[in-house]
């Protein structure tokens, strides 16, 4: 298989994919067409993990795929209607893995009409602690207590990710967002975290935002916004409404990174089960993930051609999914990337 | 007991000829009793917009007698700064309230008032309607729905701890009775002000057990209530959503945190606290309405202020008492107001000062 841009044949490299469920297998297909298409060098090791289907992997399947590949596309797993173990898969695949950085860029994208034109956001969270800690007990019958745990070593983590982030990036700003002034142990302290690193990074500023007045604050006025550093239950909350102002779960990219592996995926993470089977998902948001993670692995030319010939189709504004308001079908949509490749 | 009504009665009241009466006459009810109610000015421009909604009520007629009271801190036997007590005798009273904005207390040792008032009247359930406003333009033309949020547990129970150095916790506390409580409240909420659907806001997929158990009596009590259309939806769904189609909600009821989130999302999208009306409800029957933006001492005095958010606060009040009618007809004067564009206030981007926007809703209140 040779690579889109040059002459020279490439071996080519070996991603864990995890298709997911609901719209997460059609979205994945989306992708391994547009790939195979535009000849991306890029085989796909397939694992079927999941809480809600009969048959799924196990999570030291997955461990050992990814400790050969390192790098993995991740469609969204959906929650058990009645789950019995306290914690979810997500949260365990989190955490066994060590993604502790999920991070989501809700950008306006030229093609695809929202109400605000000006949103350029990258929402950082901590995700392997916090509010989902899945520490709950029912002490006494109807009363229950659950634990939010917050520590400084994850804060520093997930605060020096953000800055990190920044320089890499060339961004201008990080704002903690918080809700210190009611959780004033455990948000003082994510947020004492946070100024602390922020002093290392003379380069960058700093501010900090109470949760409820950010979300209020990016309904009127997103362009204020740049990095935005979370702990893991505002970061869920932002993040959707970030996605909502640009457009939707259908055109969001995210990913999440740890100190040995990255995942890229959708940026709001919803399976849709409804839409499953349909062939009406919009797979944007998973191409730009996907673009994303052609760009870690260094390879660039294919990381170009692909953003390029999303953005043509979303500018021709012809083929149009229906979050889009359009009528075109997942593998419509799928087609007309590959032909503004060619 | 004379005048004192809860929260479970009818809008139709039986007296609905002297509603008619009263419309026509431009007087008080011809059955004669008033409502008590405590009247909370506040700080800042506290005073003027009190003033402002007192005005716009005599124009209407509504049957209120209002009572106004200092909550001004005073020194206690103690030597504590708090509360005077006759302020919250008044309150205990009339067990209905309106508030206008109050001003931090600097330093330690002041008792906080909106603290004194929930724990005093286990004032469980926040409500805060949000609705487009037209002639104040925001990207979002067709929002029209309810928050409801429980007050006085979940996240906020303000019990933390630190477990060793740098690890902290914080408990998060669901518990049936208060969930019950507020799922029962949305339920009659929609039942009582004409609503069709109550959602619930919930996060069961990851708290399994404290939101599973909210979410589980809210089932419940949909039971109960078959009359009322019944939805679940995931906080980020409902985030994810709401930026985009905030027509598809309606009533939507949730704990504590997630409250406080919503509500203030939803206020942005129909263009902030100064137009928000909202409402504290409660047990046995009382109800404090209340403007929820700041006190804005650089404009106070100076006749600037828009009362807008003090004045539905105001109607919202009426509707719980069962006087739609009456509360309807200052809304349609204050949102012809608006939409009008002649009248508004500086805050909206007009030029009227708060005086000459009162005596126009009044002038549409006569016609």
């Amino acid at each position: 298989m040779s690579s889109a841009a040059s002459n020279e044949p490439v071996s080519p490299t070996l991603v864990t994919m995890i298709p997911g469920d609901g719209v997460g297998p059609e979205l994945m297909t989306s992708v391994k067409e547009v790939f195979r298409g535009m000849g991306v060098p890029i085989e796909w090791e397939e694992i079927h993990i999941s809480e809600v289907s009969h048959q799924s992997a196990s999570i030291d399947g997955l461990q050992e795929s990814m400790s050969r590949n390192k790098v993995c596309l991740k469609g969204p797993l959906s929650y058990p209607e009645e789950g019995s173990e306290v914690q979810s898969l997500n949260m365990k695949l989190r955490q066994s893995l060590d993604l502790f950085a999920n991070v989501v860029l809700c950008k306006s994208l030229e093609g695809v009409e929202s109400r605000h034109s000006d949103v350029d956001v990258v929402v950082i969270r901590e995700q392997t602690e916090g509010e989902y800690s899945a520490l709950e007990h029912e002490g006494v019958p109807g009363v229950v207590e659950s634990l939010k745990i917050i520590t400084r070593e994850k804060s520093l983590r997930i605060a020096k990710f953000a800055f990190d982030y920044a320089m890499r990036h060339g961004r201008r700003k990080v704002t903690a967002i918080h809700k210190a002034n009611i959780m004033k142990l455990t948000d003082g302290l994510f947020l004492e975290s946070c100024r602390s690193v922020a002093d290392l990074y003379p380069r960058v500023e700093f501010d900090a935002m109470i949760v409820d007045n950010t979300c209020m604050q990016l309904v009127s006025n997103p362009g204020q916004f740049d990095i935005m550093v979370t702990p893991n239950l505002y970061g869920n909350v932002v993040d959707n409404v970030a996605a909502g102002l640009v457009g939707g779960a259908g055109v969001v990219p995210g990913a999440s990174y740890g100190q040995r592996f990255a995942t890229f995926e959708p940026g709001a993470r919803h399976s849709f089960a409804t839409a499953m089977g349909r062939n009406v998902a919009n797979p944007t948001g998973m191409l730009l993930a996907a673009a994303n993670l052609l760009e870690h692995l260094g390879l660039y030319p294919d990381t170009v051609a692909v953003r390029r010939a999303l953005a043509s189709v979303l500018r021709d504004r012809k083929v149009r999914t229906k979050d889009m308001g359009g009528q075109a079908t997942t593998t419509d949509f799928t087609k007309a990337v590959i032909n503004a490749a060619l | 007991m004379a005048g004192r009504i809860g929260f479970s009665t009818s809008p139709f009241r039986p007296s609905f000829t002297s509603h008619r009466a009263a419309f026509r006459n431009r007087r008080p009810y011809a059955t004669g009793t008033s409502q008590p109610v405590t009247l909370i000015p506040g700080d800042g421009i506290g005073p003027e917009i009190s003033t402002a909604v007192q005005t716009i009520f005599a124009a209407a007629g509504a049957p209120v007698t209002w009572d106004p009271v200092d909550v001004t801190p005073v020194r206690g036997p103690d030597g504590r700064m708090v509360i005077p007590q006759a302020a919250m005798d008044s309150m205990a009273k009339s067990k209905i309230g309106l508030k206008g904005p109050l001003g931090t207390p600097i330093g330690k040792g002041h008792q906080s008032l909106n603290l004194a008032l929930r724990k005093t009247f286990s004032l469980y359930a926040n409500v805060r309607p949000c609705k487009s406003v037209v002639g104040y333009e925001t990207p979002y033309k067709d929002v029209d729905l309810v928050t409801i949020r429980e007050n006085t547990e979940g996240e906020y129970s303000g019990i933390e701890h630190v477990i060793v150095d740098g690890v902290v916790q914080s408990i998060k506390l669901i518990t049936e009775k208060a969930s019950r409580r507020v799922a029962e409240f949305a339920f009659n909420f929609a039942k009582t002000q004409g609503r069709r659907t109550v959602t619930v806001v919930h996060k069961a997929n990851v708290m399994k057990m404290s939101d599973g158990l909210f979410l589980r009596c809210c089932r419940e009590v949909a039971e109960e209530n078959p009359e009322v259309k019944f939805q679940e939806m995931y906080f980020d769904t409902v985030c994810l959503n709401m930026v985009q189609d905030p027509g598809l909600f309606d009533v939507l009821v949730m704990p504590n945190l997630y409250g406080d989130i919503m509500s203030d999302l939803c206020a942005g999208l129909v263009g902030g606290l100064g137009i928000t009306p909202s409402a504290n409800i409660g047990a046995d029957g009382v109800a404090i309405f209340e403007a929820v933006h700041g006190t804005a001492p650089d404009i106070a005095g100076k006749d600037l202020a828009n009362p807008t958010a003090l004045l539905l606060s105001g109607t919202m009040m009426l509707r719980h008492l069962g006087h739609r009618e009456v509360a309807e007809r200052i809304e349609a004067a204050a949102y012809g107001t608006l939409a009008d564009g002649e009248y508004r206030t500086k805050d909206l981007g007009g030029k009227a000062s708060c005086t000459q926007y009162t005596e126009e809703i009044c002038r549409r209140i006569a016609s």
